[in-house]
């Protein structure tokens, strides 16, 4: 009848005591961030204690202040590079068979394509063979076994453009390279908690909370990172070394512990690359390939003829990348770094040494700035509403049922630290719209509990005992509960998908409402009214 | 002493009046179809791309200086209103000034934002921009599409719930409902001009959400009903039904607008329209599922024979205990 297992009732007790827990720490916000932030930085941490939850509910950018950016990159830009990259080597290939295909001369075309004409029109076939032996293969899942580039033929024009497969893996490097670029100009400016992410195939949205404002972000994104090639001196495990005049310092960047001494003038830098892409060495192992300027090509050539067997050292923002040792006279501007890579480091690596700049130019969709005051004075008002909303509501439900109201006015309390328990536990964001969404959540939460109260009264009128009616009320309010919150529960699983930013906020708060009053009803409420049952037995309900 | 909003037993012939409600409703639809199409929506830049800036200042706010400042710059349609709300104290004068997508331009132009910002600066030496959100026109486009979808697709999952839970009539005529609530919604953000943004989307599909919760009680306990009588009259069983959960329906409303009410008067100007939104789509909610949706599964009757129970009957919850 109306007896609930203790192990039922130990499990109901648990989980209401663990989202209580989880939801702590939110109620002394400041106090828990700071905390965090110590422990982040590895500081000794205070203000909070060790064994408690320390997750907090992210406040969105709405109510934190910040900028908000989404950017587009254009990967289009990146063709381009990579065919000007090319035609040096083009025309090395084809003036050295200049008896068979005879004199060249590059053609005006689209930006994406190296239109090339012969003036020996027969040999189309034999210069298009020449120019197919400078493609590699394509460096990605997908496009595997396929070359990266393209050539065709009009007539006596010949046209090299990259093959579809190389333009998929290009604009995908390409989002990538811009999304690690952002990622480190960002982090080095050191502000809180930044959100960067690749949106759909192009795109990138940067949010930073703290930040002034969008332009001032957008500023950020668009210094420079220094990178250098550098001569190296010595390499040592003293982090106190007297590097000496004209020569500095630099620790390595994967090898903790290791430093190198450098000479100060680089050889080149990174303004003279133009291109990195991750590739293959002779014996199949991974490695970068990457393509000097005409003027970088020289230095460099003139470097590493007069410095084989000693080592230069790759500097991205004073971190020695890797410090290779020169094995031949690189001319030609182009050169490839080995090592012990895995694929990953390679395409890593090639990043990075692109990191110098952005990689294609951004175009930016969408920018907002919200003041910190503006948020502040949101949470505060948020706050108040929702204070009076829940005092409103509780008064409501007593005054309707009395005792039982009681009962669904301790379930809408601990429904709400559920809810914040949870978000805390999932790392779900609060926005403006989220707090909206908790107030609806306030308001929709008796509903449950409304429906078997207003059952058990129908059941006790057609003269059921007590025990019986409260029963028979659970059971038949459950089909009503259960259809009318699956179908609001579908709509914000609905706008969770297709929203962002603060409406997706808006639906967590939502959903996560959903499930909570579900659970506080059924098994918060109805275990206390069986525990209130069990020891006054009374002959009728007072509902 | 208990407060009671509605009578222990209630025997309202919701049917009597059926045809003027639902005059009414069709009146009503008409007129908000009517309304959007000659008057348009407000859109906010989330949907029409452009520029929003919040201003705040010490001084009170004068829009024609603020008008005069930017006018030089020629930066076609600019709209600037004063923003009132009980919440903001006597030294805050906040103004929003909008300023349209510029022509030919994909992105958005930061030297647009910086000039608007000088100009005004010029006029209101304090004035403080505690929020700038641009939105250029390539996202704005893919937003309504978004939002579109969201909605449509939102109809058509609830659509399909229902009809799997019951028959499919009682899915028409919930989706009817919940159909004229959007409708009635949309009406008068037109009429009433109010900016109509992503927000308010979400506001939608929480009617979507909230208007279905409605109907769906209603319609379970007519499922019930109809095992309980077989020999009633449909239009007397729907009857008994509705008052059967009118004190519930009453109840819930009542908790849901008090907290909303709270929420309009206390929450602050940046999301009043959202919430109004939600508060007047559970008014219309409340009322079209108790004479819409029930007006329509009379017309449609239904299946009679609930004895057999089959899968798309209900109760297969029902076996769950605490």
């Amino acid at each position: 009848m109306l007896q609930i297992e203790l192990w039922k009732r130990i499990l109901i007790w648990g989980t209401v005591a663990l989202g209580l827990l989880l939801a702590l720490p939110n109620a002394f916000y400041n106090r828990v961030e700071s905390y965090n932030d110590a422990v982040a930085v590895g500081a000794p941490a205070e203000g909070w204690v060790d064994w408690l939850p320390s997750g907090l509910v992210n406040l969105g950018l709405d109510l934190r202040g910040g900028a908000h950016l989404l950017a587009e990159v254009r990967v289009g830009d990146v063709y381009e590079t990579r065919m000007k990259g090319l035609w040096p080597e083009v025309r090395n290939r084809l003036r050295a068979a200049r008896d068979t295909v005879g004199t060249i001369r590059l053609q005006q075309g689209p930006a994406d394509e190296l239109r090339v004409r012969i003036s020996n029109p027969e040999a189309i076939g034999e210069a298009e063979r020449i120019v197919e032996e400078i493609a590699r293969p394509v460096v990605s899942l997908t496009g595997a076994g396929q070359s990266d580039i393209e050539v065709t033929s009009e007539g006596d024009v010949l046209i090299v453009r990259l093959s579809e497969a190389e333009r998929l893996a290009t604009d995908d490097r390409t989002v990538r390279q811009s999304l690690e670029i952002i990622r480190r100009r960002i982090d080095e400016v050191g502000t809180r908690e930044p959100t960067i992410q690749r949106q759909g195939t192009d795109r990138i949205l940067i949010q930073v909370p703290g930040v002034g404002s969008a332009a001032e972000l957008k500023e950020i994104i668009g210094t420079t990172a220094q990178l250098t090639f550098q001569p190296v001196v010595r390499r040592t495990t003293d982090d106190q070394t007297v590097a000496g005049p004209g020569n500095e310092l630099l620790p390595a960047m994967d090898e903790e512990g290791t430093f190198y001494v450098l000479e100060d003038t680089p050889v080149v830098s990174g303004e003279e690359l133009v291109d990195a892409q991750p590739s293959f060495d002779q014996n199949g192992m991974p490695a970068v390939n990457f393509r000097f300027n005409p003027s970088g090509a020289r230095k460099f050539g003139d470097y590493t003829a007069n410095n084989i067997g000693n080592p230069f050292a790759i500097v991205l923002d004073n971190e020695v990348i890797s410090a290779p040792v020169i094995q031949s006279h690189i001319a030609g501007g182009s050169g490839i770094i080995t090592g012990n890579f895995t694929v990953e480091e390679s395409t890593n690596l090639a990043v990075l040494l692109r990191a110098g700049a952005l990689p294609a130019g951004l175009d930016f969709l969408e920018e907002r700035t919200i003041g910190p005051e503006l948020g502040a004075d949101s949470i505060e008002a948020g706050r108040i509403a929702s204070v009076v909303a829940l005092a409103a509501v509780l008064f409501f439900m007593v005054a309707s049922y009395g005792l039982f109201g009681v009962f669904a006015n301790i379930a809408l309390l601990v429904n709400i630290a559920l809810v914040f328990g949870l978000l805390s536990l999932i790392g779900g964001t609060l926005t403006l719209p989220g707090i909206a969404g908790i107030v609806l959540t306030i308001g929709m939460a008796v509903d449950a509990n409304v429906l078997v109260f207003e059952r058990i009264r129908e059941e006790q009128k057609d003269r059921r005992g007590p025990a019986r009616a409260i029963e028979l009320g659970y059971e038949k309010a459950l089909s009503a509960i259960l259809d009318a919150n699956i179908t609001t529960f579908i709509t914000a699983l609905i706008l969770y998908v297709m929203g962002s930013g603060p409406v997706r906020g808006f639906a967590i708060t939502l959903g996560l409402g959903i499930l909570t009053s579900v659970f506080t009803a059924f098994f918060v409420t109805r275990l206390l009214v069986v525990i209130w049952f069990d020891r006054r037995r009374p002959k009728t309900l007072e509902l | 002493m208990r407060l009671k909003l509605v009578p222990d037993e209630t025997k309202i012939d919701f049917f009597r009046r059926s045809r003027l409600f639902v005059l009414l409703s069709a009146l009503l639809i008409v007129a908000s179809v009517g309304a959007t199409l000659v008057m348009g929506l407000n859109f906010g830049i989330d949907f029409r791309g452009g520029t929003t800036i919040r201003t705040e200042s010490a001084q009170p706010v004068d829009i024609g200086a603020y008008r005069d400042a930017i006018g030089d710059l020629g930066l076609g349609d600019i709209t600037i209103t004063e923003v009132f709300d009980p919440t903001f104290g006597a030294d805050q004068n906040v103004a929003m000034v909008r300023i349209q997508a510029q022509e030919g331009e994909e992105s958005v132009s930061a030297q647009v934002v910086a000039d608007v910002e000088a100009a005004l600066q010029g006029v209101v030496p304090d004035i403080r921009f505690v929020s700038v959100e641009s939105v250029g026109p390539k996202v704005s486009g893919e937003l309504i599409q978004t939002a579109v979808i969201a909605v449509v697709l939102a109809i058509m999952a609830v659509l399909f719930y229902i009809w799997l839970r019951f028959e499919w009539q009682f899915a028409v005529g919930a989706v009817a409902a919940l159909v004229h609530d959007i409708v009635l919604t949309i009406g008068v953000f037109s009429v009433f001009q109010i900016r109509f943004d992503l927000a308010i989307i979400a506001a939608l599909l929480t009617i979507v959400g909230y208007s279905l919760n409605d109907t769906v009680v209603v319609f379970d306990r007519v499922r019930e009903n109809l095992r309980k009588f077989k020999q009633m009259p449909l239009k007397d069983l729907l009857n008994v039904s509705i008052n059967e959960t009118l004190s519930r329906t009453v109840m819930t409303s009542g908790t849901t607008l008090i907290a909303l009410i709270a929420l309009i008067v206390l929450g602050g100007d940046v999301i009043r329209g959202f919430v109004f939104a939600m508060t007047w789509g559970i008014i219309v909610g409340t009322y079209s599922s108790v004479f819409i949706a029930s007006a329509i599964l009379l017309r449609l009757g239904v299946k009679r024979d609930w004895s057999k129970p089959t899968d798309t009957t209900g109760n297969q919850f029902a076996n769950i205990d605490a």
